[in-house]
């Protein structure tokens, strides 16, 4: 099955496409962010991806904690990976598991070395990655072979008239040709998690669906809810651009996962999929960054972000193309709208149009074109963590 | 098809979406139902902002809101045929 569309990529040594080469200086840990910068800032081509954590976590937190930093350097938009700790047992356990794709990957510890030998070090070795990295080129490649993840922010009332369903029409065309798909956001489902269930392919990954959610609920909102949620979700931006409640929102929400396919597995956060192409569950926050960060380190390469009101969010390795209907968002913040479908909601195109230009983008996306997100520098990179250190 | 200035999702809904900015008081709005693409007109009874929801029916407190043909809360002051619902009249019953 294919659509018959190519695109340009770069072919990865495990046979993964990605859309985008870069030389990632990852820190295991907060400390070793500085040396990791300083790397960056001495070596053209290289991206830094400083975070708050890293230290004294354990448990399904220290996990998460792998899984994330692993991932992000295992994806097909990274080339090449220089991962930087305070000390070299961590440091090496992320090399090795980024070393698994095949791909160039080093250590470095700063203990008993200082941040100025270390980052001497690792500098000569990202400039080597630079090269390397520079000289590879694009190739033909199938459309089908992108790894696509969508998440909504800033969601108003437009989101589920026009842009989700959009992402849905995107994933009702791709997903059977052989996309792999994920959506997530557990909070945001509640008041369509019936829905939402009724969508899983089989009982098994059903029941799945179903316990994740009610855990969500039973161990993070009843255990550490202060009155009602009423002034989180939905946001004072939901609010601000006509979403009432939270059923409201997760209704439209759930409009990205179209009106033909099934999810066939939930994942935990940033856990690759592994039961094929298809549509994929992950259980995460609905906070933008740290939702966009699980789904780059599960392997995601492409990410559709549809906003009512304007969210602003990118991320660092994996191209966010923003999607909205709303008339007055494209008036007042068009710089960061990639796909401008307000005409559906004037009646003058179809969704299935708005679907079409959407894939047409996700083409360009995946050949080179920068995002509004990329255009503006951001580069939003957020750590889930799950609770206090030890 | 002219614009619409008011867009409903599914025809069990008693609410519908302004998708016009600057909607005044007393416009006779052309609704757009989007599941079959049929219409109706209805005047709004309030200036309503671009992407809030506007009382298809007459709805007082304890009646359920239904968007998508789905339950989306419940009201808890009433709002007339034509007038505005949000926050003010309209609760979730999740939290």
């Amino acid at each position: 099955m294919s659509t018959g569309r190519k695109i340009w990529a770069y072919r990865r040594e495990n046979g993964r496409v990605g859309v985008r080469n870069y030389v990632a200086i990852l820190p295991v840990d907060d400390i070793s962010n500085a040396a990791c910068e300083a790397v960056a800032a001495h070596i053209q081509g290289t991206l830094a991806l400083p975070h708050a954590y890293g230290r004294l976590q354990f448990g399904e937190d220290l996990d998460l904690h792998f899984r994330t930093m692993i991932g992000t350097g295992a994806n097909p938009n990274v080339a090449a990976c220089i991962v930087i700790g305070i000390e070299p047992g961590w440091t090496q356990r992320i090399v090795d598991g980024i070393a698994a794709t095949g791909k160039p990957v080093a250590g470095f510890a700063i203990e008993n070395n200082g941040d100025i030998a270390t980052v001497a070090a690792a500098s000569r070795k990202a400039k080597e990655f630079v090269h390397q990295a520079s000289a590879q080129v694009r190739v033909e490649c199938d459309l089908e072979e992108l790894w696509i993840a969508a998440k909504c922010g800033e969601s108003d009332t437009t989101t589920g008239l026009a842009s989700c369903p959009t992402v849905g029409n995107m994933y009702d065309k791709l997903v059977p040709q052989g996309v792999y798909g994920c959506f997530g956001e557990t909070s945001e489902l509640t008041g369509a998690e019936h829905l939402a269930a009724a969508r899983a392919a089989t009982p098994e990954v059903r029941e799945k669906f179903m316990k994740t959610w009610q855990a969500y609920q039973d161990e993070v909102i009843e255990a550490h809810k202060t009155s009602d949620l009423s002034d989180s979700q939905p946001t004072k931006g939901n609010i601000a651009g006509g979403l009432t409640t939270i059923e409201e929102k997760a209704l439209g929400n759930l409009e990205k996962i179209g009106k033909k396919i099934s999810f066939i597995d939930v994942l935990q956060p940033a856990e690759a999929p592994a039961r094929g192409p298809g549509l994929y569950f992950m259980d995460t926050s609905s906070a933008a960054a740290e939702c966009c960060t699980l789904q780059a380190a599960a392997g995601y390469v492409v990410h559709i972000f549809p906003t009512g009101q304007g969210n602003v969010i990118g991320n660092p390795i994996m191209p966010v193309i923003k999607v909205t209907g709303n008339p007055r968002t494209v008036r007042l913040m068009s710089e960061h709208i990639d796909v401008d479908i307000s005409g559906v909601v004037r009646r003058e195109i179809t969704i299935d149009q708005a679907g079409d230009a959407l894939i047409d983008c996700i083409v360009s996306t995946a050949n080179g074109r920068l995002t509004a997100a990329e255009a503006l520098g951001h580069r939003e990179f957020v750590m889930t963590k799950l609770y206090r250190s030890a | 098809m002219s614009a619409p200035q008011l867009l409903v999702h599914d025809h069990a809904d008693n609410v519908g979406v302004v998708v016009v900015e600057g909607l005044e008081a007393g416009t006779e709005m052309l609704c757009v139902v989007t599941a079959d693409n049929s219409d109706f007109r209805m005047v709004a009874r309030q200036a309503v902002p671009i992407g809030h929801k506007i009382a298809l029916a007459d709805l007082k407190p304890g009646d359920t809101v239904i968007k998508y043909g789905q339950d989306i809360g419940r009201m808890v002051a009433p709002a007339a045929r034509g007038e505005h619902v949000h926050v003010h009249n309209l609760k979730t019953k999740r939290w």
